[in-house]
Order: C-alpha cells, then structure tokens, then sequence
C-alpha cells in the first residue's frame, strides 16, 4: 500500500489520499484483484505439438480446402468440423510493422518489441514480433517464422527477415 | 413503429481527468441538461441504454447505478460494450427500440471513468480489445500499436509522412482550444508533435488521444413524440450503419483501410439517401474517430471524403478545417476533446445536434448549409464500426 494512503488510514481511520492536482479527496480501494486467465487449447493441441518441433501450423477443412491460422476446428463455409492440420512453408512478405515503446505492464520485462504482419506464401497471414532491426526493413521485406523461447520460459513463434 | 427518430435533448460533461467527482455524479453531470434541453423528467423515459467498456472502473453495474441516481427506476436499461464503439452502441440501442415501436422515449448515456486505474493498468487493459489470446497473451500489442500497424502500412503504400500525421493533431488541437467541454484546449505545432517521445512507432505521444473521463447524453423521441410535445429543435437520425471486423488483425485483406468502417458507410449512406460517390456533397461536416491520427486519414477514405490513398493530402491542404471541402472534428476530436471510451459515441451525437443547430461555440461553427452531419466511431481496430447521419429535415 502507498505510503501517504497508509498514514492517511492510521490517522484519519480511512484509506483516502488528496489528488496532488485537483485537490479532490480519493477513497484507495482496499480490493486488489489479479487477473490469470484459463484458457482451453484441448482442440489446438497440434498447434503447439508442431512448435515444439519448430513447425507452425493450421488447420484445413477438409471438404472445401480453406486453411485457418490461427487454427479453428470448425469451417463455417462448410458447417463442418472435419478439418486436417498442415504445416505452413515458413516464408512470407513482410506486410507492416511497429515498434512498442510504451507497453503493457506485464511485458515490462521485454525492451522496445518490433511487431509484424507478414503474409505467408502459403496464403494466411500471421502477425508476431520481428527479430530483426526495424530501420532495416524494405517495402516487400523477406521474412521467415522460426520458434524461440520467451524469457517466460515457453516456446513461441517469430518472424526474422531473410 | 416509427419511421423517424430525432434526437430532442443533449448533455456533455467536461472531459478529462474527473477526481472531483465519482462515477454516477459524472453520469448526471450530462443526464441533466439532456432532460433539460427536452424538456423532459426521468419519468418520461421509456429505456435506457449506457454505453460503458469499464474494468479500469470499480462500478460495473452502471444502468442500475443511474436508475437509482436519477430516478430511472424502473425503467428497462442495458449496459452496452463495442469497445470505443459502445457510445454509438447505447444510440443504436435507443435508435432500433424506437424505431421498432417498444419505446417513444429513449435515453442513450455513454460514460467512462479510466482514471480510477493508474495508467499503466489502463494500458495493458486496453490493449486486450482485439484478440486477446493470438495478439495481446505472446504479442503485447497495445491499442496504439494496432493502429500503429495500419499508420506504417499506409505510409508505406501511399507516402504519406509522419508530419502529415501530426498536421491532423494540429487540426484538432485548433479546434480543442475552442471547446469548453475538451481534455486539452491548448494549440499545438506540427514539432510540438514530432519531437514528442514514441509511444508505438510511428505514433508519438501527440498522436495519441488522452486517457479521459466524462460522460455524455442524449434523448431520442420517436416523431410521434415529437409532435406531441412540440419539440423544435432537434436533429433526425437519417442513417445508421454498423460493421464488425475479424477479431485478428492477420485475418485482415488490408492495414491502409477499415473494412468494417466502409460496410457501416454504405449502410448508412443507403439508408440517408445519400450519393456513395460524392457524399462530402451532402455533408456540412463529420466527427470521425482519431484515436490516433492516421487513422483520422484512413476514416477520410473508408467514408468516401476523398479517393483511396489520398486522405493525407486533404489534410496536407487543409481541407478538413472549417471552410474545407469537409470540416471534420471541430469539436476537437478524440485526440484533443479525449476519448472516455464509452461516452465518445454519445459525443460524437452531441457534437452533430450542436453543429447543425448552430450551437457550437464561437471560432468552431461549421457553416451548415446542407443540414446533415456524419459520426463515425470505431471499437477496437475496425473491430466494430457505426457510421451515424444526423439531418436536420427527416427523410
């Protein structure tokens, strides 16, 4: 708990602080929440089967050839959940791209990322974050998606100019 | 049924960082002069509709917490959520309920209270508007760098340039120095806005709009009700058009356009009778979504101001200031007025009846001649848009 809002409870019986600006009294909420989502991957689990082994994949419907990435186990052009997974050839263009300076506090671990968009030669298209340095990028920049390990300790994909 | 809704009484808060008041005092800060400008009692209302994206706010509960502050109760209510869209989603809510006959009387509230979380809370919670699980969870993609996407990818196919961008910052600093209501009444320079630190390359700070809060209303009437009560001054909604796009950027066609902004155009330029192909003809002016500033130049192009690839040169040559070939954000915009989520859809409404009735403040006036104005408010990244024509003489 911040300082001033902790002598402010011990003095006054209340966990308020007087906004430096405005002047405005504010009541310090005494419920921290943190939020940890669980979220089912039990129908993708091939997705992160073929990253292990450095492969990205998608998902095709098997009656009318759509292919899905990120995967979806249903196609609904066909109503139907016979789908196949393929692996994506790992090349692609280089669509668009940023620099995050300002980021999410749980990525402040992370210095400035680079995120691109790139469109795969096998058609769909991915967005992830770019190893590479961003001043060098050219309009029709050649990417590659390869598999890295996150300083959170899990594997994921990324794209890095050719 | 009716044919026709209008649009009979508005109410804008000041915007900007509100610690002097709590969520529900906000909120009455523009109920009251929106019953005030109808002429009308709580009582009256048959439905209500808040549009609140919340979870940087402690209450969630928002409709029941008016229908007890301003004696709502018990009146039917919702609570409405398309991300920076949810204001125009509240307007839809009250439009179709009318339009549809279940209600004369309708009042769409837009509020946010952003500031009861630190900033970078804010930050992190509201880079989760898109998908979630593909973009935010390995990614960290931040609301700025959604957009940031489309800035580079529009720069890249057009050659537009960074100080192209920073001129629609400009604009509307210009004209949020003249409105009492906006976060930021200061003007600023094109170098004020390129040497401000990046936030998400290639948008720096003041490309950026502002974490607000505030509140803004409105009262809808259907035309029966307006006859009835003798309303005189208030603005029709002519068209309304709604778009939702995929909820991964990579599932996009394209980064220099918003597809569901130019589904929700058509839509609303059917319903108003007006010519897809030259609809700034029709139009006095518009309030488009500049969260950021390119995507005030892409909003130029998915709504038909200019051709694909040449928004940036209609703000280059100023054609967007008042005496431009399309006034637009003349209340200063998202990016100078600032964006309480939810309540910037209901502002935008506000902003249209202010315009075409000539209420606006001296110095950001638009010449109406043509009695139609434009509100076009996106959520997320193209995730949804409404495009909404106001008119002063119905259809």
């Amino acid at each position: 708990m911040d300082e001033k809002v902790k002598k402010n409870l011990e003095e006054f019986g209340f966990p308020v602080i007087v906004d430096e600006r405005s002047g405005a009294m504010q009541w310090v909420d005494m419920r921290e929440l943190r939020l940890r989502y669980i979220i089912s991957i039990e129908n993708i689990k091939p997705f992160y089967e073929g990253l292990r082994e450095g492969k990205l994949m998608a998902t095709k419907c098997k009656k009318c050839g759509r292919i899905f990435f990120p995967p979806q186990k249903d196609c609904p052009s066909c109503f139907d959940s016979d789908i196949e997974w393929v692996e994506m050839k790992k090349e692609g263009t280089l669509e668009t791209m940023t620099v995050v300076f300002v980021k999410p506090p749980s990525f402040g671990q992370y210095d400035p990322y680079p995120v691109a968009i790139a469109k795969l030669d096998d058609g769909p298209k991915i967005l992830a974050w770019y190893n590479g340095d961003p001043q060098q990028v050219k309009p029709g920049q050649r990417v590659k998606v390869q598999v890295s390990r996150r300083k959170e300790g899990y594997l994921m994909y990324e794209l890095a100019p050719i | 049924m009716s044919e026709n809704v209008a649009v009979i009484g508005i109410g804008h808060s000041k915007f900007g960082t509100r610690k002097d008041v709590n969520t529900a005092e906000l909120c009455w800060e523009s109920m009251k002069p929106a019953f005030e400008t109808a002429n009308l009692e709580p009582k009256d209302i048959d439905f209500f509709a808040v549009g609140n994206a919340g979870i940087w706010s402690s209450e969630a509960a928002i409709p029941a917490l008016v229908a007890e502050y301003a004696d709502l109760a018990p009146k039917g209510s919702m609570r409405v959520e398309a991300a920076c869209a949810s204001g125009s989603a509240a307007v839809r809510v009250g439009y179709t309920a009318i339009k549809s006959g279940i209600a004369d009387l309708a009042l769409a509230l837009g509020v946010e209270k952003m500031q009861e979380s630190p900033n970078p809370n804010v930050i992190e919670l509201i880079g989760r508007f898109g998908s979630y699980f593909w973009e935010f969870e390995n990614f960290g993609l931040t609301f700025p760098a959604y957009y940031a996407l489309h800035g580079t990818a529009y720069m890249m196919k057009y050659g537009a340039t960074e100080e192209d961008y920073a001129r629609v910052a400009v604009k509307n600093h210009y004209y949020g120095a003249k409105n009492p209501y906006a976060q930021f009444q200061k003007e600023i320079d094109i170098e004020t806005v390129l040497k401000s630190p990046y936030i998400a390359w290639p948008f720096k700070l003041f490309d950026c709009s502002p974490i607000t809060d505030g509140s803004a209303c409105v009262i809808l009437a259907s035309e029966e009700k307006v006859k009835e009560l003798g309303i005189e001054e208030k603005v029709w909604i002519l068209g309304q058009g709604v778009g939702t796009g995929t909820a991964n950027l990579s599932r996009r066609e394209e980064f220099t356009s918003l597809a569901s902004a130019r589904y929700a155009a058509e839509q609303a330029y059917k319903m108003a009778g007006i010519d897809i192909d030259n609809p700034a003809n029709y139009l006095d002016g518009a309030n488009v979504h500049d969260c950021f500033t390119a995507p005030e130049i892409i909003a130029y192009e998915d709504l038909r101001f200019c051709k694909r690839g040449e928004g940036y040169k209609l703000i280059r040559d100023e054609q967007t200031y008042i005496g431009g070939k399309i006034p637009v954000n003349v209340d200063g915009g998202l990016k100078a007025k600032g964006h309480p989520i939810g309540a910037t859809g209901v502002s935008q409404a506000v902003e249209a009846y202010k315009q075409l009735l000539q209420k606006a403040e001296p110095g950001r006036q638009a010449d109406i001649n043509k009695g139609r104005w434009l509100a076009h408010n996106v959520g997320g990244t193209g995730h949804y848009t409404y495009v909404t024509i106001y008119g002063l003489e119905k259809r």
